[in-house]
């Protein structure tokens, strides 16, 4: 591990300042991913701001039904907290299905926005070509063993993941990133937060890097306990996703009134496409309805040698997780 | 009297383990340890042309960097010549041989100060072409001397293949597949070497303190009595820790060469290569049979992997000559050379991946004949060794079928394919024949009484993590007369009597029969110095009239006429008495056929749409001779059938074929079963008495549990769902 210097940051603007004063400076929080990834050889920061210390870590009710997570708030924190529990309990069933219970009780909720993908070649320095990780190398993935890859938003230089099952809920429940940086607080729409690697696999997110994510701003939904995060994986815990879907769906009088899904595991950032919501709103629920917003949310999906099932696996797992959730909003008795 | 032997009592070790007091290789205080760490290949093959050690040398805390362009050179390394004695790796010339292959070494004040060190090391590279993949060269596979470590014959022929496959109603050839597998060990592989002149002593994580100790003095050029290996606890090793590796002898000579104690210790990463692994295997099985299903024919043709510069064969045929009574049956094995590390091995190597695919050819057979999975095998009930023509020395197969099938209620399943659904599931129940040789070697033991009435008993060997200690210490007890509280057994040390490798599933056969035999020795010695002790209420008694129960000398005439040992001893000036054996295995082996028998049942769930799989049920029985410890030994199979899912249904070391380099060489994306994965499993463990076996009555339990597993995994797969994966691991892909 390259060495680096650290600093506890006392509060927001000092946090600030000092990311600003080295291009090689990050930001720690629980730590789970970066140290990980400099013990790798991956990051090599020079400088690490310890922001653990930050009073960002609570969560709130936001006037609206909605919730306010502070960006330090641990996953298991979020994940447990009766707030989330009630008004969005996607997201804690998204939290609880990734990693293990001791990561989970470290890693934050800003953290979590910021985790890196799981892609073989990106995480062994052994690997000389990856795009994301010495750009313009090559992507290895493309041609080598490609199984747990994205079939959806690749370029010629990338096809790694988002791993996140957290990002899944938010980006389906359509939460707002709220960020601090040197000329004040702005807020990113979640489905804005995430880039797709196009030619600059190397930047993950729009956040700068001289900003800080303060809080994650959940909505409140009418149908928000009609809901299912269902993570298809090769083993039943401490595995990502193959395949996950995100979903919650409002049905009354007989039709869909009102549904969000998001993807998992098939592309480098958390995958909602609005249109394929749209497209069966109106329509009676029931597997033919979500198959055809699965067919508009798997648009232009692109499959590699080892990962053709994943395109199929994502259509039965829409499928499911809308009548998971459906199927919990009738015991819910909120059928309209 | 046995009043110990068989008792779950709990482990010895225990508290020590629970507490963090036991100390396992890396833990032992060494005052002034340097700190090495390897520098990995990662290229599959050609030369490192150029290293270059500027800024590792001037990093801080870095003591030395040894390239092969400044290594010590060694005398020219034998190639060894036992199971144990893998080629190895130590700087001594620029050829990179496999990726992840050792070819540096950085030795700093700390650990991260080396690490760091190892990266500052610029490597430029003269690549070569290279093949990692098994299936792509099938055609270059040649035959090697013999099929694995037993010295069994590469190929075998019983009676005539083609007369059998006329004489078949139906024959069929399938090929089975499996993945490279990779141990992983919760403990990583750790050597500390500290010199005193031309004395070594290491402290390593070996399961063979002795063939460790030879190795490191052969490759060294050293005498075998200047080297002490101590290695009091291993946190598994599954066979990965049997052969002495590279970093063992490299810690030592970086150790000498800086006057200095030197610890090493692998990362995971790092144990994906150097240190062997369970090769992929081809296996082409093929059963015929009458209608009635008679086996008429059986052929198993293996060709695994091997590297481009050592030799490892994993025998898959060898259950296909012995399990069942075909007249006819013909087994290959062939080597490829790819250019991947060396494999070695890996608990039940041979029977694990030969099993597999023999018991899912059985299970394929008994579909096409429409019989029932079980009744077929009884029907091809093997009474004695088809092959060897002998006698069982104990088999209790027919039991175990039974005992399991009765726990598992196996007549209650329904036998159609895919007819089972329940909600989005399909339900699906398998079962398979576990098989596993009853090995033994020579071992020694040393019972010694203490002054104060307990014993000490020393054996050279080595505990996994199973329970070795523990039963040591009840056959101890058992043999001279004590309560297990009394004895104290002491392991891993080169110090203590000479004693085998922990493979083969062979330590609780061979170390306990010289426990048993030092231990009962030792009771005789004691008895005799009672009996003519004039001051012993025994004193005039015959030796054969004179007990040691719980600690004291009884009369088998008159119990109340009796002395505790510590009142003998203390008239004895407070000596100590001790008493040796060397158990030796003798001419039962030629005259028997020794292995232990067990049936697995599994059910799973396989989600209809998803293809997810889930093991939700396992019942394995087992007979084993006589069982020592009925906890550990529990635990011990129950693990084996663990590893059964694990290999069924996820383990894989997925190598890049374009790049020459295990992807997956960690422990998230290496899947092994967690919590979730492993639903109730029931151990039953079946009586058998076996008078041949070993002087303790026990057959090896190690391995057997994870023979069968996997295949009646598979099985229950193809009866929920009708489809038939012959390549593992079975992942949710190839179910959708």
């Amino acid at each position: 591990m390259k060495p680096f210097t650290y600093l506890q940051a006392t509060d927001v603007p000092s946090a600030l300042r000092a990311i600003s004063s080295s291009p090689d400076a990050r930001f720690i929080g629980g730590g789970t991913n970066l140290v990980d990834l400099m013990k790798y050889g991956v990051e090599q920061p020079a400088h690490l701001i310890d922001i653990g210390k930050l009073p960002l870590a609570n969560i709130e009710p936001l006037p609206g039904g909605g919730v306010r997570i502070g960006a330090l708030a641990r996953n298991s924190d979020i994940a447990n907290h009766l707030l989330i529990r009630e008004k969005a309990p996607l997201l804690a069933e998204a939290i609880v299905a990734g990693a293990s219970p001791q990561l989970r009780n470290a890693a934050t909720a800003g953290g979590n926005l910021m985790q890196r993908t799981r892609c073989y070649y990106f995480y062994d320095t052994g690997f000389t070509q990856c795009n994301k990780r010495i750009p313009g190398s090559g992507c290895a993935a493309r041609d080598g063993l490609n199984r747990i890859h994205a079939i959806l938003g690749t370029s010629d230089k990338c096809i790694a993941t988002n791993p996140s099952d957290m990002s899944v809920a938010l980006a389906a429940i359509g939460a707002t990133v709220q960020v601090q940086g040197n000329s004040g607080p702005r807020s990113i729409p979640f489905a804005d937060f995430h880039r797709l690697p196009g030619e600059t696999p190397q930047i993950d997110t729009n956040l700068n890097k001289e900003e800080l994510i303060t809080a994650i701003d959940v909505p409140g939904f009418p149908f928000a306990l009609n809901y299912c995060y269902l993570k298809v994986r090769d083993r039943r815990s401490y595995a990502f996703a193959l395949v996950s879907v995100a979903a919650m769906i409002d049905v009354r009088a007989g039709k869909i009134h009102d549904v969000r899904f998001a993807l998992g595991g098939v592309a480098p950032k958390p995958w909602r496409v609005p249109a394929a919501e749209q497209q069966v709103i109106g329509q009676e629920p029931g597997a033919e309805a979500y198959g055809n917003a699965a067919d508009v949310a798997l648009k232009g999906a692109r499959t590699f040698p080892h990962n053709a099932f994943k395109l199929e696996l994502a259509r039965r797992s829409i499928i499911r997780a809308l009548t998971t959730a459906a199927v919990k909003g009738e015991r819910n008795g909120n059928v309209g | 009297m046995e009043t110990s032997v068989s008792q779950p009592i709990n482990r010895v070790d225990g508290p020590l383990k629970v507490t963090g007091r036991a100390l396992y290789t890396a833990e032992h205080p060494v005052p002034n340890v340097a700190h090495a760490v390897l520098i990995m290949s990662t290229i599959p093959k050609g030369r490192a042309a150029s290293m270059d050690t500027s800024a590792a040398g001037k990093s801080p805390g870095v003591l030395r960097v040894f390239t092969p362009f400044n290594a010590p050179k060694l005398p020219p390394s034998p190639s060894g010549g036992s199971p144990t004695s893998r080629k190895l790796n130590l700087l001594q010339d620029d050829q990179i041989l496999y990726s992840n292959q050792p070819i540096g070494l950085v030795l700093a004040d700390t650990f991260e100060n080396a690490t760091r060190g190892a990266e500052l090391v610029h490597i430029r590279y003269a690549p070569q072409p290279f093949n990692v993949v098994l299936d792509k060269d099938l055609n270059s596979a040649f035959t090697p001397e013999k099929a694995g470590a037993g010295g069994d014959p590469a190929n075998s022929s019983r009676g005539d293949h083609q007369a059998g496959v006329a004489a078949a109603a139906a024959y069929s050839e399938h090929l089975y597949t499996t993945p490279i597998q990779t141990h992983n060990p919760m403990e990583p592989h750790a050597t500390i070497a500290v010199w005193e002149g031309s004395k070594l002593t290491l402290y390593d994580a070996t399961q063979g303190v002795f063939s460790d100790r030879q190795r490191v003095a052969q490759v060294l050029g050293i005498p075998p009595e200047d080297v002490r290996v101590i290695s009091p606890y291993i946190g598994g090793g599954f066979g990965s820790k049997g052969p002495t590796w590279s970093h063992v002898v490299l810690a030592a000579v970086a150790a000498r060469e800086l006057n200095r104690p030197v610890k090493l210790v692998l990362t995971r990463e790092q144990m994906f290569g150097a240190i062997g692994f369970r090769g992929r295997t081809h296996q082409t099985v093929g059963l015929g049979s009458s209608s009635q299903g008679n086996l008429t024919a059986i052929r198993h043709d293996t060709i695994d992997q091997t590297s481009s510069f050592d030799q490892f064969v994993e025998p898959c045929g060898l259950q296909a000559r012995m399990l069942y009574p075909s007249p006819n049956a013909h087994t290959t094995h062939k080597l490829v050379r790819l250019d991947l590390g060396t494999p070695s091995f890996m608990r039940a190597p041979g029977e694990c991946p030969g099993n597999y695919a023999l018991e899912c050819a059985m299970d394929e057979l008994s579909y096409s004949l429409k019989l029932d999975p079980l009744a077929l095998r009884l029907k091809n009930y093997a009474e004695e060794d088809p092959e060897k023509k002998r006698p069982w020395s104990s088999k209790s197969l027919r039991e175990c079928y039974r005992a399991g099938a009765e726990r598992f209620g196996w007549s209650k399943r329904n036998p159609a394919v895919r007819a089972t659904p329940e909600g989005h599931y399909l339900v699906g129940q398998g079962m398979a024949t576990a098989c596993y040789p009853a090995r033994r070697s020579e071992s020694n033991a040393i019972a010694t009484l203490r002054p104060d009435g307990t014993a000490l008993v020393e054996a050279g060997t080595q505990d996994l993590g199973t329970g070795t200690y523990t039963i040591m210490t009840q056959i101890a007890a058992d043999a001279i007369g004590l309560a297990p509280n009394q004895v104290t057994f002491r392991l891993g040390d080169t110090d203590f009597p000479k004693t085998p490798v922990s493979g083969g599933s062979q330590t609780a056969a061979s170390t306990g029969s010289a426990v048993k035999m030092a231990g009962q020795a030792l009771r005789e010695k004691l008895i005799q110095l009672a009996v003519t002790d004039p001051a012993s209420p025994l004193h005039g008694l015959g030796a054969g009239d004179v007990t040691i129960d719980g600690g004291n000398f009884v009369s088998a005439a008159n119990p109340r006429k009796k002395e505790s040992l510590a009142a003998l001893m203390a008239r004895h000036g407070q000596n100590e008495v001790s008493a040796t054996a060397d158990a030796k295995p003798g001419d039962e082996q030629d005259r028997y056929s020794m292995y232990a028998f067990g049936a697995q049942f599994a059910e799973v769930r396989v989600d209809m749409d998803l293809g997810e799989i889930q093991v939700s049920r396992m019942v394995g029985a087992f007979a084993a001779g006589r069982i020592l410890n009925t906890k550990t030994a529990r635990s011990q199979l129950m693990g084996g059938m663990v590893w059964g899912i694990g290999m069924a249904l996820q383990e894989n070391t997925m190598v890049d074929p374009r790049r020459g380099r295990v992807v997956n060489a960690n422990l998230a994306e290496y899947h092994v079963p967690v919590n979730r994965d492993v639903p109730a499993i029931e151990v039953i463990l079946v009586h058998e008495d076996d008078p041949y076996v070993s002087a303790v009555g026990a057959k090896g339990i190690g391995e057997i549990g994870n023979t069968g597993s996997a295949a009646a995994i598979v099985n229950a797969i193809y009866h929920a769902t009708g489809k038939r994966v012959r390549d593992l691991p079975v992942t949710l892909d190839r179910l959708i």
